[in-house]
């Protein structure tokens, strides 16, 4: 038979407890469940691309400004739309989404990002003060 | 069996220049999710840019910094004291520092000592370029422009090994620090670890706008001690300049052919 069959068990239950830990810990604790909200712009109603676009491949259309700014000197984006935008990640970008802290932050700081734009690029809501 | 190979070959030949005819027009670039980045309508355009900078005009008012003062403020460029971890776009040199080809013993004392404005030269065969390992600086071909990329920049400094007029300041620390006059947010800082140069205001040119420092001149005591403009045009001020009096460039035996010419 089993020997020292309780001690076992108990072992077992705590192993479980702990495998499970990331289940049972998210559903106990409500925070934990928390979802990014980036704060969109007021009176703004489209973004330079379909928000779908934007949300999913914002960093592929930045790096193809920049290279387009950079490599080729062509500062004027024209939309899939047709509208005409002047390139430029603290003019245009920050022009609506005026606080890097609401917006782009949000999201980064969740999934761990780390972009090193603001290295260079000025944030301006930090030199009105507004920023973190 | 000759008359297929005839037309292989009229048909090769011409989807060749179709191929290099589409390339050479290609004025825009694809982006995002069928949009196109074109090129700015205010741009000026100029095959070779270049400068002239009258160092006798520049003399009269030998104190004036309006230039320097007008450039490092519209790049951020940082004021750090140190000459060993400075940062500077254009700045003034000695004479004999400038040209040390062109000064020799018995150079009037009135000149040797005297400062001269100086800057990146815009080469035309730029040492630094070939030496770039991740070309980060390269040659802008449609204007003569030597760019740089502080994306692609991974601070190995050959370039500034190469550059043989020391025109170009490695940042040894956060450069942000050190812009006690506060940034300017139309034109990003550098970072730690990377490599920067004058860049002949390529981002005012593309809004019209003549490079900083010129302006600066233009409006301060000195007023025309620094020109620029399309070399390759024979109508601009600069090429009826050079073709009129007698200029000189930086170190000219090294075959760089520097676009910064000075009229001494």
């Amino acid at each position: 038979m089993m020997y020292d069959g309780s001690k076992i068990l108990l072992g077992l239950v705590i192993f479980l407890i702990a495998v499970t830990f990331p289940f049972w810990f998210s559903w106990v604790n409500e925070k934990s469940g928390f979802v990014p909200e980036p704060k969109l712009p007021e009176g703004e109603e489209s973004c330079v691309e379909s928000a779908e676009y934007m949300k999913a491949l914002h960093m592929d259309l930045l790096n193809q400004w920049r290279n387009a700014v950079v490599r080729d000197g062509r500062r004027v984006y024209v939309s899939s739309s047709g509208n005409r935008y002047e390139i430029s990640l603290t003019g245009t970008c920050l022009g609506c989404h005026s606080n890097k802290a609401e917006f782009c932050d949000q999201c980064h700081d969740y999934v761990g990002a780390n972009p090193f734009c603001w290295d260079c690029h000025v944030d301006t809501s930090v030199s009105r003060g507004e920023g973190k | 069996m000759d008359e297929s190979k005839r037309g292989f070959l009229k048909i090769a030949g011409c989807s060749v220049l179709g191929v290099l005819g589409a390339a050479g027009m290609r004025t825009a670039t694809d982006v995002g999710p069928g949009g196109k980045a074109v090129e700015s309508s205010t741009t000026l355009s100029g095959k070779k840019w270049g400068m002239v900078v009258d160092s006798q005009r520049c003399l009269e008012n030998e104190g004036c910094t309006a230039c320097i003062e007008a450039c490092h403020s519209t790049h951020n460029v940082p004021n750090i004291a140190d000459p060993k971890e400075e940062v500077k776009w254009v700045w003034k040199e000695s004479y004999e520092h400038t040209f040390p080809t062109q000064s020799h013993e018995y150079t009037k004392a009135s000149l040797k000592e005297k400062p001269v404005l100086v800057l990146c030269n815009h080469c035309e065969d730029p040492p630094c370029v070939r030496v770039c390992p991740t070309q980060a600086t390269w040659k802008r071909e449609e204007d003569g422009l030597v760019m740089m990329d502080q994306h692609r920049c991974i601070g190995c400094r050959y370039c500034m090994v190469a550059c043989p007029y020391g025109s170009r300041s490695f940042n040894w620390q956060d450069p942000r620090n050190a812009l006690q006059g506060g940034i300017n947010p139309e034109y990003p800082t550098r970072t730690k670890g990377v490599v920067e140069k004058c860049n002949f205001c390529a981002e005012r040119l593309a809004k019209g706008q003549e490079p900083a420092c010129v302006e600066a001149c233009r409006k301060s005591a000195g007023a025309g001690a620094l020109l620029f403009g399309d070399l390759e045009d024979p109508e601009s001020e600069v090429s009826k300049l050079l073709s009129e009096k007698f200029s000189i460039q930086r170190k000219p035996g090294l075959g760089t052919k520097p676009q910064v010419y000075y009229l001494v």
